[in-house]
């Protein structure tokens, strides 16, 4: 909404400055976001950008003028001199204006004067230029007379700008039509002030006056209106409340200066002075009318009185709107109708053929109140935005038919010599019932946390015209104003009214004092974060992305057939279902480092959405994604010590310190250990693969939020890890590097988490460390061989580390070698050698029988 | 006298000694076994019986002057060799250092946490609830009846099951509190992500953090709203921030307001008169606050008596607060940054700077 000041003062005083006005406009949620000064400068303090430059009028050289003589160039045919008063002298100045010619005179026009700044008129683009004397044609020009594009008031110019016979000749045009123009953004709920009139009631609550309202007598012909129209509201939901008024012998013509001038500054363009009253109206009240031709009514009645219907468009029915569009109509839209068919989209937009124009003589006026709901889906559908259609859509109160139509009507007899017949046709067919609500001063207070006192809460709801009775102690009944629709929720609706009046920055700021709450909400996402801090330690890089993607991307990871949460309204088929798999967005991520680096180790700990049969919303489950690839560490200058690439091991290091830093390790006691199990999946190596599987502890029980369906020992495999398939790195632009990967189910692992370990007492007596190199066949796990020598070890072995895998001389073919440290120590004595000695032997012995391993001389 | 020759020539010899080797061949002619020193310990015996003591004396004085001047040779051996080596270990300490291994959080979930940690201190519990909502939730339940003109507000994605959409904003996760803990007081913030159907530009996502807040009771009041926002815009922002609140409309609170931070860039200084000769000049060139003085920051309200009683709290008698405010948001204004886009594209130039 373009509010101007200089037409805002007409109904209310602005006893602040600009900028301060803005600032209270502002905070009571009139949002002021932008100003548009008109001739004059941006007011000090006024802490907003205008979008275009303007020019300022100078007191001294934009001046009215008064022509004296227009005269023809002696030198060129479409240029006139022009003799002007300008009040203190005369002066004569060469114009090309068309709507100036020989004989003219009397007009009151605007006259700059060397030195004054305006808008370039010949430039494309809005530049300011100070105007220099010229020499036209052999004539000295030491001034001109401007256009409304030139002094910044219009985009475009027909012609200089006339203005009204009573401009005082000689008065500065900043005086005359100097202004600011702020623009608000008005909320949802503050629709009443889409209009003149409800901005001027928030100024006036704002600063304790009195709105003066604009009359609304109108001077009655001598005929009737009832005997020349007759109105039917069909549907009454959809309309409640459609009023016309008839006007006889109207003189269509453009409207006076002021009318146009005003309608421009709001952002419309001037057609014609029946138009322009209703824009003028719609301005002026929030209430849209509409102009119809009487006349070509009764032609389609063939001569009868016109009967209008507000109705539901029969299906396949067309109208051509005013924008010469054929409009298909629908039963959803409303339209207004005569016996032959359908004239207008109700609060949209006018049928082309009933439209007024410069042969019409006798007007039709409605002013009606049509359902928000309607007209918001008919002006979407149609995509035509409107003056009206935003305000019907917003909600406007019945009340204003009436009002807003007279007034249109004075005006129209005035401004277009119109005889108004008697009465309005008026059929209110749902008059809102008044709004009463029970206030309390205790509730205020409570809402509010603040004792506002009793008697800025009476004035300033009686400022903004809602009637207060007392109706008890300290409680009121409250009735609402009639030109609102937004108290609907009783109190709360008024508690708002009264604290964004009252000020907000007057509401001293406290922290709650209530209890607090005696429960705790589930600590998952502290697990998260220890997740992702253990990573970073890790040294991997954080990454968020998209959980939209193109499900074909993802099939090479979930397999086919999966399905999917899918969009109805995707905005890019790339974005089009929620994915199932974190893995590859981290990829296509990776894909884009590896543009620019050939080293990375990413990690994302996000959602996949898994659709349920049968279920309305998906299992929205968090996984974790790796990638690694390339060299362990950036490059170093030092040639000697150049990193190694990344490998399977760097992988399984990177899950094993999460694992174990979570105490889910191998060596967990707690409620679970992992174990990494050779496995084979379709988008991993098939010799570089493994599943992670989780084996929950027999012994120490689970944790209480342990899905019931999991039997307590039955293992999990909760993700895999390995290199990337090669057949994927095209797919995934990953050329033709070795990529490792690894996506878990956080969701099965989380459960498991121990709450609480006990920590093992530190023992005072010394560790004995011995070496064991064992042969074992090729084929044999590792794992396997580490299970064997804690079992055996137990319970003084302590520790279980490999420091060497050795094929080669002196190993057989076939065969591998396994060097483990092993650490034994006892809580309460110092081992013998002989103690040692004895669980050596057994390890040892259990490692030939059970894997057939030998034991290599030390 | 020849202890006293015995003596100058000793020392002076020891003068010449600029090595181990030299230094053990100067032990062995003065103080080895048939070292000088020994030799002249011989004479004594050839000595009167009464000049015998004082001779002694002056020998074991001598050989322990020696002594003395052979560890201070040794030491000032062992001082030149050490230097020596050191010269040799030289390196240039401006050379870059090792590379480590560095990890780092997303932005994202860096300026999360930050906001979490604060909230927390306050009192908030962190709730999560679904991302995959439905229309009852996300609109209906909040205040918004279908056609409701405020839903104009959230361009929404919806999926191919009818009413099941993808939340446009934490604000459903009230709901779910609400319901879960009823009636029971509730201080509680709600992080996630939300999804709108805009175009993605550098000022819109179609995928955005949100973080909710909401505390219910029988007393929490407006202005504990804005004692809570006040203190967490100070926290989060630093310094002795200003806060303005705006009037403003959401459906599911009443009073609603937006809260303004002043501007972090230009510390929302007035700018000088304006208005060069003849033109309306432009008030201020802060690009942060586009010369405002205020940044936005989050809306917030007291929670409207209708969401209370869908969530089952009776209005006569439990009031609250709720707030809502955008991560990335944040740590734009914080970090001076100027395209959204920058987060989820992850480009490793911009993670790399947090
Ligand atoms: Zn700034």
């Amino acid at each position: 909404m373009k509010v101007s000041l200089r037409w805002l003062k007409e109904y209310v005083d602005i006893p602040w400055s600009v900028a301060e006005f803005a600032e209270r406009l502002t905070l009571a949620g009139l949002e002021v976001t932008g100003v548009r000064p008109v001739g004059v400068p941006i007011p000090p303090g006024l802490r907003l950008k205008s979008e275009h430059p303007s020019p300022v009028w100078d007191e001294d050289k934009v001046v009215i003028a008064e022509v004296l003589e227009v005269r023809k160039h002696p030198d060129a045919d479409r240029l006139h001199l022009v003799d002007l008063n300008y009040g203190s002298g005369t002066i004569t100045v060469v114009t090309g204006a068309t709507n100036l010619k020989p004989g003219d005179r009397g007009q009151k026009v605007v006259l700059a004067r060397v030195g004054a700044v305006l808008i370039d008129g010949y430039s494309a683009e809005r530049v300011l230029r100070p105007l220099k004397p010229a020499r036209i044609r052999g004539v000295l020009s030491e001034g001109m007379v401007c256009s409304a594009l030139e002094l910044g008031i219009a985009e475009e110019h027909e012609g200089i700008l006339l203005l009204d016979p009573d401009a005082p000749t000689g008065l500065p045009l900043a005086e005359y039509l100097g202004d600011i123009v702020l623009e608000l953004d008005v909320l949802p709920s503050m629709a009443r002030c889409l209009s003149m009139l409800g901005v001027a009631r928030e100024v006036a609550a704002l600063s304790g006056q009195q709105v003066r309202y604009p009359p609304t007598q109108v001077l009655f012909g001598p005929q009737d209106a009832a005997a020349q129209v007759q109105v039917t509201i069909a549907d009454v939901s959809l309309c409640s409340r459609y009023a016309a008024l008839i006007l006889d012998s109207v003189q269509v013509a453009p409207s006076p200066a002021w009318l146009q001038l005003r309608l421009l500054l709001a952002g419309m363009r001037p057609i014609n002075n029946l138009v322009d009253i209703t824009n003028y109206v719609l301005l002026e009240w929030g209430q849209p009318l509409h102009a119809f031709d009487y006349d070509k009514l009764r032609d389609r009645a063939h001569g009868q009185t016109p009967h209008l219907f507000v109705r539901r468009a029969r299906l396949g029915e067309t109208l051509t709107t005013l924008d010469g569009q054929v409009r298909t109509l629908h039963p959803d839209h409303l339209v207004i109708a005569d016996t032959a068919g359908p004239i207008a989209l109700a609060g949209v937009m006018g049928g082309r053929e009933t439209e007024v124009g410069p042969l019409t003589q006798k007007v039709l006026l409605e002013s009606a109140n049509f359902d928000a709901v309607s007209i918001r889906r008919t002006a979407r559908h149609f995509d035509l935005p409107s003056e009206a259609s935003l305000r019907f859509s917003r909600g406007v109160h019945p009340d204003l038919v009436e009002p807003a139509a007279c007034r249109a009507a004075e005006w129209m007899r005035q401004l277009a010599q119109g005889t108004v017949a008697r009465g309005l046709v008026d059929v209110y067919a749902a008059r809102p019932a008044d709004q009463q609500v029970s206030l309390s001063l205790a509730y205020i207070h409570r809402t509010i946390g603040y004792p506002i006192p009793r008697e800025d809460i009476l004035r300033i709801l009686r400022s903004l015209e809602f009637t207060v009775t007392p109706s008890d102690q300290d409680t009121w009944l409250v009735t609402v104003p009639r030109h609102r629709l937004d108290v609907q929720h009783g109190p709360a609706d008024l508690v708002e009214e009264i604290v964004r009046i009252y000020g907000y920055h007057r509401i001293p700021p406290t922290l709650p004092r209530d209890p607090l709450p005696d429960y705790q909400t589930p600590r998952d996402g502290h697990v998260e974060d220890r997740i992702r801090d253990i990573l970073v330690t890790l040294g991997c890089q954080e990454v968020i992305t998209y959980a939209l993607t193109r499900a074909e991307r993802e099939r090479p990871l979930v397999g086919d057939g999966a399905d999917y949460v899918r969009l109805l309204n995707p905005i890019h088929p790339d974005r089009s279902v929620l994915r199932r798999s974190v893995l590859c967005s981290v990829l296509e991520i990776a894909a884009q480092h590896l543009r620019e680096t050939n080293r990375l180790r990413l990690f994302e700990l996000g959602y996949v959405y898994l659709p349920r049969p049968g279920e309305k919303f998906p299992d929205e489950r968090r996984h974790l994604a790796l990638v690694l690839t390339g060299p362990r560490l950036p490059e170093f200058w030092d040639s000697a010590a150049q990193p190694p690439a990344q490998d399977f091991f760097d992988l399984k290091g990177v899950l094993e310190g999460l694992l174990e830093a979570l105490h889910l390790g191998e060596a967990a006691r707690g409620t679970a250990w992992t174990e990494w199990q050779p496995t084979s999946v379709s988008w991993l190596h098939p010799r570089r693969a493994a599943a992670l599987v989780l084996r929950p502890s027999t012994s120490h029980g689970a944790s209480k939020t342990l899905p019931p369906t999991n039997s307590p020992s039955a293992p999990i495999v909760f993700g895999y890890a390995g290199q990337l398939h090669p057949h994927l790195n095209d797919t995934y632009q990953l050329g033709r590097r070795e990529v490792y990967v690894a996506e878990l189910d956080l969701e099965l692992l989380l459960p498991y988490l121990p709450e609480r370990f006990a920590c093992r007492a530190v023992s005072p007596f010394p560790p004995v460390r011995q070496d064991l190199a064992v042969l074992v066949d090729e084929s044999t796990l590792a794992e396997h061989v580490r299970q064997e020598i804690v079992t055996a070890g137990q319970p003084l072995l302590r520790e279980v580390h490999l420091f060497d895998v050795y094929r080669g001389p002196n190993i057989p073919s076939g065969k591998k070698s396994l060097a483990w440290s092993l650490t034994f120590q006892a809580d309460d004595r110092t081992l013998t050698d002989k103690e040692v000695a004895k669980l050596y032997q057994k390890i040892v012995g259990r490692l030939e029988k059970h894997l057939g391993a030998q034991v290599r001389a030390p | 006298m020849e202890l006293e020759q015995l003596r100058q020539q000793a020392l002076a010899q020891l003068e010449q000694v600029h090595d181990e080797a030299a230094l053990r061949s100067w032990n062995s002619q003065f103080l080895g076994k048939n070292g000088a020193l020994t030799q002249a310990l011989k004479r004594l015996a050839q000595l009167p019986p009464q000049d015998r003591p004082a001779y002694g004396q002056q020998v074991n004085a001598l050989k322990e002057a020696l002594l003395a001047a052979l560890e201070h040779k040794k030491a000032e051996l062992h001082q030149r060799e050490l230097a020596r080596s050191l010269a040799a270990e030289a390196l240039d300490v401006t050379l870059p250092g090792r590379p480590v291994l560095r990890g780092r959080l997303h932005p994202a979930t860096q300026v999360m946490r930050d906001i979490l940690a604060i909230f927390a201190e306050l009192g908030f519990q962190v709730y999560r609830s679904r991302e995959v909502e439905d229309d009852l939730t996300n609109f209906e339940l909040l205040n918004m009846p279908p056609h409701h003109p405020a839903r104009d507000l959230w361009d929404t994605f919806h999926t191919t099951t009818p009413g099941v959409l993808l939340r446009t904003h934490t604000s459903p996760g009230q709901i779910h509190v609400m319901r879960q803990y009823c009636p029971r007081p509730i201080r509680v913030v709600l992080p996630g992500m939300c999804y709108r159907y805009e175009q993605i530009t550098a000022r819109s996502e179609i995928q955005f953090q949100q973080v909710e807040g909401l505390a219910i009771g029988e007393s929490i009041s407006l202005s504990d709203l804005i004692g809570t926002l006040s203190t967490f815009a100070k926290r989060f922002f630093g310094g002795e921030r200003r806060i303005r609140i705006r009037n403003s409309y959401f459906p599911f609170t009443e009073p609603s307001i937006e809260v303004d931070v002043d501007c972090i860039l230009c510390q929302g200084e007035v700018p000088g008169p304006s208005g060069s000769s003849g033109t309306a000049a432009a008030a201020s060139s802060c690009t942060l606050c586009k010369g405002t003085g205020w940044l936005e920051i989050l809306g917030a309200g007291m929670v409207h008596p209708v969401v209370l009683r869908h969530g089952g709290y009776d209005p006569e008698r439990f009031q609250g607060f709720a707030f809502g405010m955008g991560p990335q948001r944040m740590a734009m204004l914080k970090y001076a940054i100027h395209d959204i886009r920058l987060f989820w594209s992850n480009a490793r130039r911009f993670l790399e700077q947090f």
